[in-house]
C-alpha cells in the first residue's frame, strides 16, 4: 500500500481513490459503474481525502469497501450501518458512507436499517438492490418479486418483497433516493445530493447482477423503454414522462393517473408537481404502481423521493453534552470516585 | 452475634462483633431501598460490610406469593466482612410469604420482626400456610425472639393529617423499618433523613412524611418495651483513608470513566438494557459533562457494533451486557478480534442458559468468554472478585484492550454487580499508566503503511480515520500478515492465526502474577478460585487456618492468559479444591493446561456460596 504523496496543494482526482487491490466483480456486474461514479465525484465533495470511511457489510457490494483508497471497514454480514454509527459518534468530522446490498440490509440487518435511519445519524447508506443473493449464488432476497424462481424457490417465492423507498420512509428516514446503475450521470446527481444532505442519507441503487438476476432492471436504462418506464422527479418540476415528454401523472385525489399533455386541456401546471418535502406524497411516489388505478401502468420513479433536513444524532448528542459540561461543568475525577457520600478512617 | 453487656443506657445495650440482618417482604414494600439505606448509614458509621440484594425478576409480581419475596442482606462489622453472611441474626418479615421463605436461614434465638398486618387470612393463604394456621400465633416460633408489630398501623398513626392517600401513606412503612433497626442498633437517622429530603426536593410533604415515620420507627423501639436490649457493631479498624459505599456496577462505570480519564482517550459506550448490567449504562450515561458518549442502541449486536465503530475511530469503547447478550455479540466479538482493535466486552453473569435466572447469579459464562466465538479467537479474560475489585478489573480490562489493541472480556456477575461493599476510594496516581500511541506516520520500509505490522509485544499500530496518508483498508477476511491486505493464502493464515493467539499469551507478561490470599505456598489443600466467589472462600479458608487447618486460598482475576507463575503456584499444594457456581468451567481450564488433579466444588442455585457449605467442603478434603 503507497502512501501518497502530501497532497495539499494536489487537486485530487478519480485515481486517488483507487486502492489497487484487484476488482473482483463479476463481468459486466453494476457495481463497477457505482464505484466508478463514487471515485468520479469524490474529488471536488471539498472533503480532505482522508476524511472518507467507507463501512459495509457481507455479500458483493460489500467488497466495495476494498476498492477505495479512503479509510474503511469491511465487516459482518448486516452490522455496517450500526458500526458506522459508532464511527459517526466518535468523530462526527468524518465522512461516512455505509456500503449494503438488499440482503444485508433489509435481511439481516433489517433491524439495524430502520433505526439507523430513524436515528438519523449523518451518513450516506448506498443499498445496492439486485433483488437477489449473489454471493451465496442466487437465492431469493427480500426485495425479490412474488413468484420468483431462485435455488432456493424453485417453484417460485411466495413472499411479498419489501419495498425499500417505503421501509425507509416508514422509518422515518430523512432523506430517500433511488437511482441505478446504468444511468451514471443520474447517479453523480444523487450521490452528490446525498452527499451534501446532512442527515441519513438513504440512496437505492438499482444494480444488475449479470449472473443471478439479469436485466431485472434493463427497463429503467434500455433507450426504448426507459423514457415509458422510468419518471426522473425534479424539485418543483411537474412529473412528466414519455418517449416525447407527452405524459404527466396528475394526482386525483390520491390516486395518480397518467395523462398525456395537451389533451382534454391539460397542461403541466395541472400535474403532480413534485415536492421533496412533502412525506405524504413521498409515500405516494414510493407506491406508485402500485396504488395506480386499475388497468393503469405508472413508471417508477428515481431522483430525490423524500428530504428535509433535521439535526442528526451526533449533533444532537455533541449538543447536549456541551451543554451539560456548560451549565455543571466537567465532573473531577476524583468527584467521580468519591461518589456522594465518603467517610475517613 | 456475640459479645458483652452495657447497662448503661435505659435499654441495655450489647456489643456485637458482626450481625447479619435481612430485610424481607413483597416487591413493592420498599426492602431494597430501606436495605440501601441501612447499609449505607452503617458504612458511614465505619463498619465493613457486605450486601446481597435478593429479588424475583418480576417488577411485581402477584402481591403477597412467594414468588414475590423481595430481599436485602447484609453483614456489618468490627472486623472485616468479606460476604453477606450465611444466616440471619435479624430478620425482618413483611409478610408471611417472606418468613416462610427466610426462616430456614434464621439462627436460633435470632431476632424476628414481624408485621403483623402481613399475616391476615388472605396473606397466610397466598404463603400457603395451611388453613388455620398462623405461625405468629401457634408457638412454631418459639425458638426465636418473636417481636409482632403492626407496622402498617404504626406507620397510618404516624401519618395521621398527612394529607397522604392511602397509598403513599402504606408504601411508608418501610421507613418505619429503618427507623426502628435503627433504633435497635444505636445508628442515627440524621443520613437517611438527610437522603430523603434531597430525593424528595420536588415533594417536601412526602420527604417529611418519611422522616416522621422514621422518627416513629425509632421512638417505637424508645418507647414500647418490647426490645429486651439494643446492639452496637462498633467501627471496623480497616486501613485509613477516604471510604465510599460501592457496588460492583457502579465500580465499573467509574472504572470505565477512570481509564478514559488517565488515558485521555474519550469514552464510549455502545449497549442495550439487560438484567443485571443495565445499572453500568444508567450510570454512564450520567457523565456527558466529562466527554462520555452513552448510546442506548436497538439491539445487543448494535450495542456492541457501534463500540467497535467508536475504536475503530480512536475512543475507549465498551459494551455490556449479559449472557443472552454475550451470546448475540459473539459474531462481533469474533470480528473485533480480527480487526485487532481495542474494546472492552462487559458480561455480567446471571443464571442461564437462555432467559434463565435473570436476576439471580451464576458463574457459567467462564467457557462461553473463553471460547465463544467461531473460528481461533482468542482474547483475554479478566473477572472481578467483589464489588469493589470490579473497579480495578474494569480498569485493567481497559489497559490491557488498548496496550495490547484486543477486546477484552470482562466478567462479573448478579451477586457483587448489585452487592456493595465499602471501598477505599484509590488516589488517582495509584493507578497504572494507560500507555498507547496512535500512528501518525507509514511505519514500513520505503514509507509504506503496514497496519498490521507487529511489534516485539506482537501489537499492530492503532489508525484512525482522519489520519492524513494513512488511508487503509480493514476488514473481517483473513489479512496478509504485515499489509493487512486480504489473503486466502494457506499458509498465511496459519501464521495469522498464531499471531493473534501470541500478542493475547504474551498479555501474561503485562499482569500481575498470581498471589496467596491466605496460607501459605505450601500446604495440604488449596482452594483456587476466581469471580465472585472471593468473600466466601476467603471467609472460609481464613476461619479454617484459624482453626489450625493446612490450607490456603488463591484467587485469580486473570482468566486468560493466566499469571504466569500459575503453574509453579500450583505445584506446592497437595490438592486443589475448584468452587464455581457452574458445573466446574475454571476446573476444566487448569486441569487442561496444568494437568494437576483439581477436584471441583459446584453449587448451581443461583445463590452465592455460603462460608459453611464451603468450609464443610474443605474440611472433607482436609480429612480424607
Amino acid at each position: 500500500m503507497q502512501v501518497a504523496l502530501d497532497e495539499r496543494e494536489v487537486k485530487l482526482s478519480p485515481k486517488d481513490f483507487v486502492s489497487g487491490q484487484e476488482v473482483k466483480w463479476c463481468p459486466g456486474c453494476g457495481d463497477y459503474s457505482i464505484l466508478k461514479q463514487v471515485q468520479t465525484i469524490f474529488p471536488d465533495l471539498g472533503i480532505p481525502k482522508e476524511n472518507f470511511v467507507f463501512i459495509s457489510g457481507i455479500g458483493c457490494s460489500s467488497r466495495f469497501t476494498y476498492y477505495m483508497d479512503t479509510y474503511g471497514m469491511h465487516s459482518i454480514h448486516g452490522r455496517a450501518v450500526a458500526i458506522a454509527s459508532g464511527v459517526k459518534m466518535a468523530n462526527p468530522e468524518l465522512s461516512v458512507w455505509v456500503i449494503s446490498g438488499d440482503g444485508d440490509s433489509l435481511s439481516i440487518g433489517g433491524n439495524h436499517f430502520i433505526h439507523a435511519l430513524r436515528k438519523n445519524f449523518d451518513l450516506n447508506y448506498l443499498m445496492f438492490n439486485n433483488r437477489i443473493y449473489s454471493l451465496t449464488k442466487g437465492q431469493y432476497s427480500p426485495t425479490s418479486e412474488r413468484g420468483k424462481v431462485t435455488k432456493t424457490t424453485p417453484f417460485g417465492s411466495i413472499e411479498e418483497p419489501f419495498n425499500p423507498l417505503s421501509l425507509a420512509l416508514g422509518a422515518n428516514a430523512a432523506f430517500v433516493a433511488r437511482t441505478l446503475d446504468r444511468d451514471p450521470k443520474h447517479m453523480q446527481g444523487v450521490l452528490r445530493r446525498a452527499h451534501e444532505f446532512k442527515g441519513a442519507a438513504f440512496v437505492e441503487v438499482l444494480q444488475n447482477c449479470p449472473i443471478f438476476n439479469d436485466g431485472a432492471f434493463f427497463a429503467f436504462s434500455d433507450k426504448n423503454t426507459k423514457n415509458e418506464e422510468a419518471i426522473f422527479l425534479q424539485h418543483g418540476q411537474p412529473l412528466v414522462f414519455g418517449n416525447n415528454a407527452e405524459k404527466g401523472i396528475l394526482l386525483d385525489g390520491l390516486t395518480p393517473r397518467v395523462v398525456r399533455l395537451g389533451e382534454d386541456g391539460i397542461s403541466a401546471s395541472n400535474l403532480w408537481i413534485h415536492d421533496e418535502q412533502d412525506k405524504t406524497k413521498a409515500f405516494l411516489l414510493a407506491h406508485l404502481d402500485e396504488i395506480a388505478a386499475e388497468g393503469e401502468h405508472m413508471p417508477e420513479p428515481f431522483g430525490i423521493i423524500y428530504a428535509r433536513e433535521r439535526l442528526p444524532y451526533e449533533e444532537l448528542m455533541e449538543q447536549q453534552m456541551r451543554a451539560i459540561e456548560a451549565r455543571s461543568g466537567r465532573i473531577p475525577l476524583a468527584k467521580i470516585l468519591a461518589g456522594n457520600r465518603t467517610w475517613t478512617i | 452475634m456475640s459479645a458483652h453487656l452495657d447497662t448503661s443506657h435505659p435499654t441495655p445495650v450489647i456489643e456485637a462483633e458482626s450481625v447479619v440482618v435481612r430485610f424481607s417482604g413483597d416487591s413493592g414494600d420498599g426492602m431494597q431501598l430501606t436495605g440501601i439505606q441501612f447499609s449505607d448509614t452503617t458504612a458511614l458509621l465505619g463498619n465493613d460490610l457486605s450486601t446481597f440484594p435478593d429479588y424475583p425478576s418480576e417488577i411485581r409480581a402477584p402481591g403477597g406469593t412467594i414468588a414475590g419475596v423481595s430481599g436485602f442482606q447484609v453483614n456489618f462489622g468490627s472486623r472485616e466482612v468479606f460476604t453477606p453472611g450465611d444466616a440471619y441474626d435479624v430478620l425482618v418479615a413483611m409478610n408471611a410469604a417472606a418468613l416462610k421463605v427466610e426462616l430456614p436461614r434464621l439462627k436460633p434465638g435470632g431476632i424476628l420482626i414481624a408485621n403483623t398486618a402481613g399475616f391476615d387470612r388472605r396473606s397466610l393463604e397466598l404463603a400457603q400456610y395451611p388453613d388455620g394456621v398462623n405461625p405468629l400465633e401457634d408457638g412454631s416460633l418459639d425458638g426465636f425472639t418473636l417481636h409482632k408489630i403492626d407496622i402498617s398501623k404504626l406507620t397510618k398513626e404516624a401519618l395521621t393529617d398527612s394529607g397522604l392517600s392511602a397509598k403513599e401513606v402504606e408504601r411508608s412503612k418501610n421507613m418505619f423499618v429503618l427507623g426502628l433497626l435503627f433504633w435497635l442498633f444505636d445508628k442515627s437517622t440524621e443520613p437517611s433523613i438527610q437522603f430523603l429530603r434531597e430525593k424528595f426536593a420536588k415533594h417536601p410533604e412526602l420527604a417529611e412524611a418519611n422522616v416522621r415515620v422514621i422518627q416513629s420507627g425509632w421512638n417505637y423501639g424508645e418507647n414500647a418495651e418490647i426490645f429486651p436490649s439494643r446492639y452496637r457493631v462498633r467501627p471496623a479498624t480497616l486501613p485509613a483513608g477516604t471510604y465510599r459505599s460501592i457496588t460492583g456496577n457502579q465500580a465499573i462505570a467509574i472504572g470505565l470513566i477512570t481509564a478514559a480519564e488517565r488515558s485521555g482517550l474519550p469514552l464510549f459506550l455502545g449497549s442495550y438494557p439487560i438484567t443485571p448490567a443495565t445499572d453500568i449504562l444508567q450510570e454512564l450515561s450520567r457523565y456527558k459533562a466529562n466527554g462520555v458518549k452513552t448510546f442506548q442502541a436497538e439491539d445487543e449486536i448494535a450495542g456492541i457494533c457501534a463500540a467497535i465503530g467508536a475504536a475503530y475511530a480512536g475512543s475507549l469503547a465498551a459494551t455490556t451486557t449479559s449472557g443472552p447478550g454475550m451470546a448475540l455479540k459473539t459474531e462481533a466479538a469474533g470480528l473485533a478480534t480480527m480487526l485487532e482493535l481495542p474494546l472492552v466486552i462487559v458480561n455480567v453473569q446471571r443464571g442461564g442458559p437462555s432467559t434463565g435466572l435473570p436476576t439471580k447469579t451464576e458463574q457459567a459464562d467462564l467457557l462461553m468468554a473463553m471460547y465463544g466465538r467461531h473460528g481461533e479467537a482468542p482474547l483475554p479474560v479478566l473477572a472481578a472478585a467483589s464489588p469493589s475489585d470490579c473497579f480495578s478489573m474494569a480498569y485493567e480490562a481497559c489497559r490491557l484492550a488498548v496496550e495490547h489493541m484486543t477486546p477484552v472480556v470482562l466478567l462479573s456477575d448478579g451477586y457483587i454487580a448489585n452487592g456493595a461493599e465499602p471501598w477505599r476510594i484509590p488516589s488517582e496516581e495509584s493507578l497504572q499508566p494507560i500507555r498507547f500511541e496512535f500512528l501518525h506516520q507509514p511505519n514500513g520500509p520505503d514509507g509504506e503503511l503496514r497496519p498490521y505490522h507487529r511489534d516485539e509485544r506482537g501489537v499492530r499500530p492503532w489508525i484512525k480515520p482522519g489520519t492524513k496518508g494513512l488511508e487503509h483498508r480493514i476488514g473481517g477476511l483473513e489479512k496478509q500478515s504485515e499489509t493487512g491486505n486480504v489473503s486466502y493464502e494457506a499458509l498465511n493464515h496459519e501464521i495469522m492465526v498464531r499471531q493473534r493467539a501470541e500478542k493475547v499469551e504474551r498479555i501474561a507478561q503485562n499482569i500481575p502474577p498470581a498471589t496467596l490470599d491466605s496460607g501459605a505456598d505450601k500446604a495440604h489443600v488449596l482452594v483456587l478460585g476466581w469471580g465472585s466467589t472471593y468473600g466466601s472462600i476467603k471467609t472460609a479458608v481464613r476461619e479454617l487456618l484459624s482453626e489450625g487447618c493446612d490450607v490456603a486460598h488463591v484467587h485469580l482475576r486473570y482468566l486468560n492468559p493466566f499469571p504466569a507463575n500459575l503453574g509453579a503456584l500450583l505445584a506446592g499444594y497437595e490438592q486443589i479444591l475448584v468452587p464455581e457456581m457452574n458445573t466446574g468451567q475454571l476446573l476444566q481450564l487448569i486441569r487442561a493446561k496444568y494437568l494437576v488433579p483439581a477436584v471441583g466444588f459446584s453449587k448451581i442455585q443461583g445463590q452465592p456460596f455460603t462460608t459453611g457449605e464451603l468450609k464443610n467442603r474443605i474440611l472433607e478434603m482436609l480429612n480424607s
